[in-house]
């Protein structure tokens, strides 16, 4: 790891009107580093990830990002077209469901080679090439490339949705409840696949999820939120081994024992 | 023509003529680029050509000679209505004649004849988004227009290589316009893209229903998108026009009977016509100059 973030976010707050989104949430993100984002439906969880995301812009405070010249941007003062150049080139977002990030009516191939068209790749042969590699690395069979995603199971849709994603190497990947909807077998394999290409590749991921076993097998570090403030935060072990607020404590002695 | 009185001249009133033509010279100053406008209702229905005829009501002079094609041909329904409309509100002159027509609307063929400096050849456009099929929203096509985010184009050709081994879009086939705009040539065939490319000719193009104008002016770079290793290319046909043996044109497929005959012939009736007067013969030219069966020579 290098001694600089990849991310630095301060004081970031988003209004609904007088309703709060997320308020005042400040962190740092560090290349490589895995950081869950737990809290119960309605926390804020989902703001705070399209805020940083710049889907959303927030009501106040500043989030500054890394580029891969070292130099850090403020994500919120770049103009439109540069926030979505980095959206499909260093940056992934993974939706809860995979129909909202993917193109349903074209097939996996072009799923997966649609953001390298997007950066000027003109080779149909070697943009194929990358497909069938990247589906494989998610365990899509190779004769599936021509099969459109409606043809799909739940599963395999999420992880085609996360090779579309990681195609061009990005640095920093978003996902928003990524084993959602998803049965516990399915959902055990995909998070084995998503670490194991976390690690391999050297991602940096912000992961918003209301499952705290998801957090616990995915992340380093973890912030809790409740009603859009982040109430507690640190190591992923020591959260959930030794929670300090006591909703926190809640949380985690929620968790259903089978 | 005792009736011109009735309407204003080209049948427009003036004050939506200066409106189209702030859009042509909006559309002209930015190749490729979609300018909306505010269509008007036209004695046609959507789909025949409204966009076409407001834009070539707008640019029309006493002075200029119109030819009017649909497929190519001069003596189409579509073609000799719109053709008797300017004629009867404008009091033009017509012709058939490729080269001395300074006026040209054309429903989907570029003409055999090459183009002069000085001609306006007007398109008559169904669908002028070419990302429509690919995303439904406009307010999101507009943005990766202004963005110049055109990943998405190349999918759809990545499409038609997978699925079919090759580029089958044949039709309506999407051009990059002086490097900046992608841009719908309209449903003309692809055979007709190099045609665009740094034509002397101005080319507009007016969509009626979706009510948007956008141009090429002349000596402008139009570029048909394709891969690295699956270039673009024209259709080729293996056998000369039927009637009047030109080759490196293109040909409809006319069927002579119920039995399975059929022939190529010239979709440019105009330049099939001249050739035939020049004296060149397909093999199953008649005698005469006439067509086989009982057609009669356009007018």
């Amino acid at each position: 790891m290098t001694d600089e973030p990849l991310l630095r976010v301060s004081g970031l707050s988003k209004f609904y009107g007088s309703r709060i989104g997320c308020e005042n949430v400040t962190f740092d993100l560090w290349p490589g580093e895995v950081l869950a984002v737990v809290g119960e439906s309605g926390s804020g969880k989902t703001t705070l990830l399209n805020c940083l995301s710049t889907r959303l812009l927030p009501s106040s405070g500043t989030a500054s990002y890394r580029m891969r010249d070292g130099q850090f941007r403020e994500l919120y003062r770049m103009s439109e077209a540069e926030r979505r150049f980095l959206m499909r080139t260093d940056w992934g977002f993974v939706h809860q469901n995979p129909a909202d990030g993917l193109r349903m009516t074209v097939s996996a191939g072009a799923n997966v080679g649609e953001r390298l068209m997007a950066v000027g790749d003109r080779h149909y042969g070697k943009i194929r090439a990358t497909a069938v590699d990247w589906l494989s690395r998610v365990e899509i069979d190779e004769d599936r490339i021509d099969d459109e995603p409606r043809a799909f199971s739940g599963g395999m849709r999420q992880r085609l949705q996360i090779a579309r994603n990681l195609v061009t190497g990005p640095r920093l990947v978003f996902m928003d409840e990524p084993t959602g909807g998803l049965d516990v077998s399915v959902q055990a394999r995909l998070l084995d696949l998503l670490r194991g290409l976390v690690t391999d590749l050297g991602l940096a991921a912000i992961v918003v999820t209301h499952d705290l076993a998801v957090a616990r097998l995915l992340s380093q570090r973890m912030m809790v939120m409740k009603d859009g403030r982040v109430v507690e935060s640190g190591l992923t072990d020591r959260v959930l081994d030794d929670p300090r607020a006591p909703y926190t404590q809640l949380l985690v002695s929620s968790i259903l024992q089978v | 023509m005792t009736d011109i009185a009735t309407y204003n001249f080209a049948y427009l009133d003036e004050q939506t003529k200066r409106m189209i033509r702030r859009a042509i010279l909006k559309g002209i100053a930015i190749p490729g680029y979609q300018v909306p406008f505010a269509s008007r209702e036209m004695p046609m229905p959507y789909g025949w050509g409204t966009g076409g005829v407001q834009v070539t009501a707008s640019i029309i002079g006493p002075d200029d000679v119109l030819k009017v094609i649909d497929q190519g041909a001069d003596d189409t329904t579509n073609a000799v209505s719109i053709r008797a409309f300017f004629r009867k509100v404008a009091n033009v002159a017509v012709t058939t004649d490729t080269a001395t027509a300074t006026i040209i609307q054309t429903r989907h063929r570029i003409p055999e004849h090459p183009l002069s400096a000085g001609q306006v050849l007007v398109y008559q456009v169904p669908i002028p988004e070419p990302l429509r099929f690919l995303e439904p929203r406009e307010t999101e096509t507009r943005k990766m227009h202004a963005l110049e985010e055109y990943g998405l184009m190349h999918v759809k050709l990545y499409e038609d290589i997978a699925k079919h081994g090759r580029i089958a879009t044949t039709y309506a086939y999407p051009v990059k316009v002086e490097g900046r705009y992608v841009m719908d040539p309209s449903p003309t065939p692809k055979f007709d893209n190099p045609k665009m490319h740094r034509s002397p000719a101005l080319q507009l193009f007016g969509a009626g229903r979706e009510k948007r104008i956008y141009a090429v002016p002349p000596f402008t770079d139009v570029v048909s998108l394709d891969f690295e290793d699956h270039p673009f290319e024209v259709q080729t046909f293996d056998q000369p026009c039927a009637l009047c043996a030109a080759e490196n044109v293109y040909l409809d497929e006319v069927i002579l009977d119920d039995h399975g005959g059929h022939m190529f012939v010239c979709s440019d009736t105009d330049h099939c016509e001249k050739r035939r007067a020049d004296g060149h013969r397909g093999h199953l030219a008649p005698e005469s100059h006439l067509a086989p069966g009982k057609m009669e020579p356009a007018q």
